[in-house]
């Protein structure tokens, strides 16, 4: 029996509180999220609502919840989409080497030239901002981080002993990419899938903060910051609430990350 | 010598082969914009035969290919072609955006160092340590933290009480270098701590490994101090993951650099391309997007090349 | 004595606070012009009785005992000290021949940073001392080599970067800790005989760390067999060698090749005649 990490006790946590309140914000939240109700804007937490109203009078609680639906489901609709295209191109790289291993990690070096913000903005002058936008945006990005590490993983697998019997047996490449390239590889991939959609919220919050991201009256956590700098002095919660909403999904799951790490590579224990 | 020089120029052609791509896909992209340049710049009531005037003076009625290869050879020649909204050469407003934008980017790079450096070194000296957890819990929370919110708790927590560096804006280099300096500085030190959370880790985790090598001990039965085997044979080695993270986070670094001169109001490259998206200025757009990504390929070249310098090893393998 | 341990006892202590002996009280001593052979399994204590030694066990370790060099307790010294004797009175050659070198900086500086460590001489100086020695330890083309980086070498110059390493300041103890298990065997012979000649050119005491009885029985005058961090054996080569009295050196020599075995049984082998 292994003991469980306590980075991943934390980050789990974090992570499905978050999970929870995002899922449970498309149901329920204490008072509607775009709810305008000007006799109460700008109240600091505790005087109305659990984190207090913002400058249409709408619950910060609320739409915290509702923001965590949007950053969650923008950057793991991202990753999913980044996430699957990179290791298949990383894998399949790996496993066919040579020329089409050249053409296609050149392909990879061009995409990681595009920051999510500059792929937003090119592809913003085309679509128009929104979740799409986002969405496609961080996914063109994750791409390549994906490629490389799929790729450098898996060919860690080719190198081994057993591989070469594998070989020897008569098995095609593909039965073998599908029968020990991949299970071998996936806790590595989903340890990956942790960290960077942490990172992918990052970068929706700054998409979003830009006015890049999704439409209003849809609440998001970077456009509560962006609304936030009129009114820095009349009300700072609406500076540190959203904020420390991001800051915390963002450090569980880097906490779920390193924890699953932890959990599954024993060296670097 | 030419040990050196060879992996050199092999990856000189692939950089120039990656350049033609990413401007060829620039370009690609700015075809399938909605909406006429000649449209956007002498608005919606404009004649029908002034339009086309305007269309054909911009080279716009040429087919795609010929167009793409114009803007190339522009590009060599320093010509990026005219803005539509601003009555300046595009290859004008970025240079005079960059005396923000690099002065920023480079306090950044230089604090973001400054901090991780010795915190990561000192850190690793005594793992579990008072220090170590200490830099380790800074670059946890360091690295989940937006730079732009960052930026916010700087406004509010030292420009807004102290006054001691401006909430916003840039007077410019002209009107005095201390007031340029000191608008810079708080944008940089957002900029910086994500990023010096980062290299904080790799830094200890490098110095740790390294650390543990047998040549290490090898210098150590020479008789050399602890603190001459770190900055002599340590350091050197520990530098190269360093270095390659520095690398790789400056795409991050592009990307914060857009968000937190939107904060502070600071005329740089990137609140360029956000206005310049904003009023529809797609020739603004497509050469500023270039040039960060020209940026970014030019500095992962110039790391691959450093290795080749820090690691001796490198030049044969390839 | 030059070198004189008494009843060296070394502990490691793991995270959780446990401690685990390693070293159960081992006793030698090694004079000027002498070999002294330690043989053992892998795991026996060999290499952390050289580390205790120059004193480079790591800081969980728990040392007691005495480890007399030319009088002078090393168990006591500061860390100043220390890296004052380290180098220049006590010189270590380690295992990996591979991995025990600098990758990222010149041989040449390698060696000649023994020197500028301990003596104030100039850059220049130091070169030209360093090359002296890399002849000394008859590496071909040493002056091209100086310029080289440690990948560029074969295991065997690797070793003999090391040797002219720790003898760059002529200690007065050499501690070869498996100095030719990484190599070929034509290599080992070649790395035992300038060892071998060091010892009577110079005159400094050598102790020889090795788990082939073989290595030992070359040039070792007398030797030490350890299991399990004990001394099982102590005692002048050749007598060990034709009259094992313990159960563990039988099984020692029994695991040699036969060749070997009968050489040590056919040649009246004194003292000086192994040389």
């Amino acid at each position: 029996m292994k003991r469980i990490p306590i980075s991943l006790m934390i980050g789990g946590v974090i992570t499905a509180t978050l999970v929870i309140a995002a899922i449970l914000s498309q149901f329920w939240t204490p008072v509607d999220p775009s709810q305008i109700n000007i006799m109460h804007r700008l109240k600091a937490p505790g005087v109305e609502g659990l984190l207090g109203t913002d400058h249409f009078g709408r619950d910060s609680f609320s739409m915290i919840m509702a923001g965590a639906w949007v950053s969650l489901g923008v950057a793991f609709s991202a990753i999913a989409l980044g996430g699957l295209a990179g290791t298949i191109i990383g894998v399949t790289a790996a496993c066919k080497r040579g020329r089409f291993e050249a053409i296609t990690m050149r392909i990879v070096d061009v995409l990681f030239a595009f920051p999510p913000v500059l792929s937003a903005i090119l592809l913003a002058a085309i679509l128009g901002a929104g979740a799409t936008t986002t969405i496609v945006a961080i996914a063109l990005f994750m791409i390549p981080v994906f490629t490389r590490i799929t790729r450098s993983a898996a060919l860690q697998i080719w190198a081994r002993d057993y591989i070469q019997a594998a070989c020897m047996a008569g098995k095609t490449n593909i039965q073998i990419t599908l029968e020990h390239v991949i299970p071998n590889i996936s806790s590595q991939i989903i340890v990956q899938v942790a960290i960077q959609t942490g990172l992918g919220i990052l970068t929706e919050a700054g998409l979003s903060f830009l006015g890049l991201g999704i439409a209003p009256p849809t609440p998001s956590w970077g456009r509560m910051l962006a609304d936030s700098q009129t009114y820095f002095s009349l009300a700072p919660h609406l500076v540190y609430v959203p904020g420390i909403a991001i800051c915390l999904a963002v450090l569980g799951l880097n906490l779920l990350g390193d924890g699953l790490r932890d959990l599954t590579d024993p060296k670097r224990k | 010598m030419h040990c050196i020089a060879k992996p050199i120029a092999k990856s000189l052609s692939g950089l120039i082969i990656t350049l033609l791509f990413v401007s060829f896909i620039i370009f690609l992209v700015m075809e399938a914009v909605p909406g006429d340049p000649a449209e956007i710049i002498l608005g919606m009531s404009a004649q029908p035969d002034t339009l086309a005037a305007l269309r054909s003076q911009l080279g716009l009625d040429r087919p795609f290919i010929e167009r793409y290869l114009h803007w190339l050879t522009g590009l060599l020649s320093g010509d990026l072609g005219n803005s539509y909204t601003y009555s300046t050469s595009v290859a004008q407003l970025i240079v005079e955006r960059l005396h923000v934008t690099l002065p920023l980017t480079g306090l950044a790079v230089m604090l973001s160092v400054l901090i991780s450096l010795p915190l990561g070194v000192t850190a690793s000296a005594k793992p579990n340590g008072i220090v170590d957890s200490f830099a380790s819990a800074f670059s946890q929370i360091g690295i989940a933290l937006p730079n732009f919110w960052i930026g916010l708790l700087l406004i509010i927590g030292i420009a807004l009480t102290t006054g001691w560096f401006p909430a916003g804006g840039f007077p410019g280099w002209d009107n005095g270098f201390w007031p340029s300096l000191k608008a810079l500085m708080l944008p940089s030190i957002a900029l910086a701590i994500p990023q010096a959370a980062v290299l904080t880790r790799v830094t200890r985790a490098a110095v740790i490994e390294i650390t543990n090598e047998d040549f290490v001990r090898t210098a150590r039965a020479k008789g050399a101090t602890p603190n001459y085997v770190l900055w002599h044979h340590v350091l050197p080695n520990a530098l190269i993951p360093v270095v390659t993270m520095l690398g790789m986070q400056i795409s991050v670094l592009i990307a914060g650099a857009i968000l937190v001169e939107n904060v502070f109001n600071l005329p740089g490259m990137g609140t360029l391309a956000y206005q310049a998206l904003a009023q529809r200025d797609f020739i603004v757009i497509q050469n500023v997007v270039l040039f960060f990504a020209v940026v970014v390929i030019f500095i992962n070249f110039l790391v691959d090349a450093l290795y080749n310098i820090l690691d001796p090893r490198l030049r044969i393998r390839r | 004595m030059m070198l004189d341990i008494k009843n060296l006892k070394v502990s490691f202590q793991n995270s959780k606070g446990s401690e685990t002996e390693v070293l159960h009280g081992i006793n030698l001593s090694i004079n000027r012009g002498e070999t002294l052979g330690i043989v053992g399994e892998s795991g026996s204590g060999k290499s952390v009785l050289s580390l205790a030694t120059i004193g480079l066990l790591p800081a969980n370790a728990k040392i007691t005992g005495e480890i007399l060099f030319q009088g002078n307790n090393l168990l006591t010294m500061s860390e100043k000290q220390l890296c004052k004797l380290r180098g220049a009175n006590i010189g270590l050659i380690f295992q990996e021949p591979m991995t025990a070198l600098n990758p990222a900086m010149k041989v040449g500086k390698q060696i000649a940073e023994s020197l500028r460590l301990h003596t104030k001489i100039s850059r220049k100086e130091a070169q030209q001392a360093a090359l002296q020695l890399l002849e000394m330890v008859k590496i071909p083309d040493a002056k091209r080599k100086m310029e080289c980086y440690p990948h560029e070498m074969s295991g065997g110059q690797r070793q003999r970067v090391g040797i002219a390493i720790a003898i760059a300041l002529k200690p007065d103890l050499l501690i070869a800790d498996e100095p030719t298990t990484a190599l070929d065997v034509t290599v080992q012979a070649e790395i035992l005989d300038i060892l071998d000649e060091l010892v009577t050119e110079l005159g400094i005491a050598l102790i020889l760390i090795s788990h082939d009885l073989g290595v030992i029985a070359r040039i070792a005058d007398k030797t030490l067999v350890m299991y399990h961090g004990n001394e099982m054996e102590h005692g002048e080569t050749a007598d060990i060698l034709r009259r094992p009295t313990h159960d563990y050196t039988k099984k020692l020599l029994a695991a040699l090749p036969r060749r070997t075995r009968l050489d040590f049984d056919n040649v009246p082998f004194a003292q000086g005649e192994l040389k």
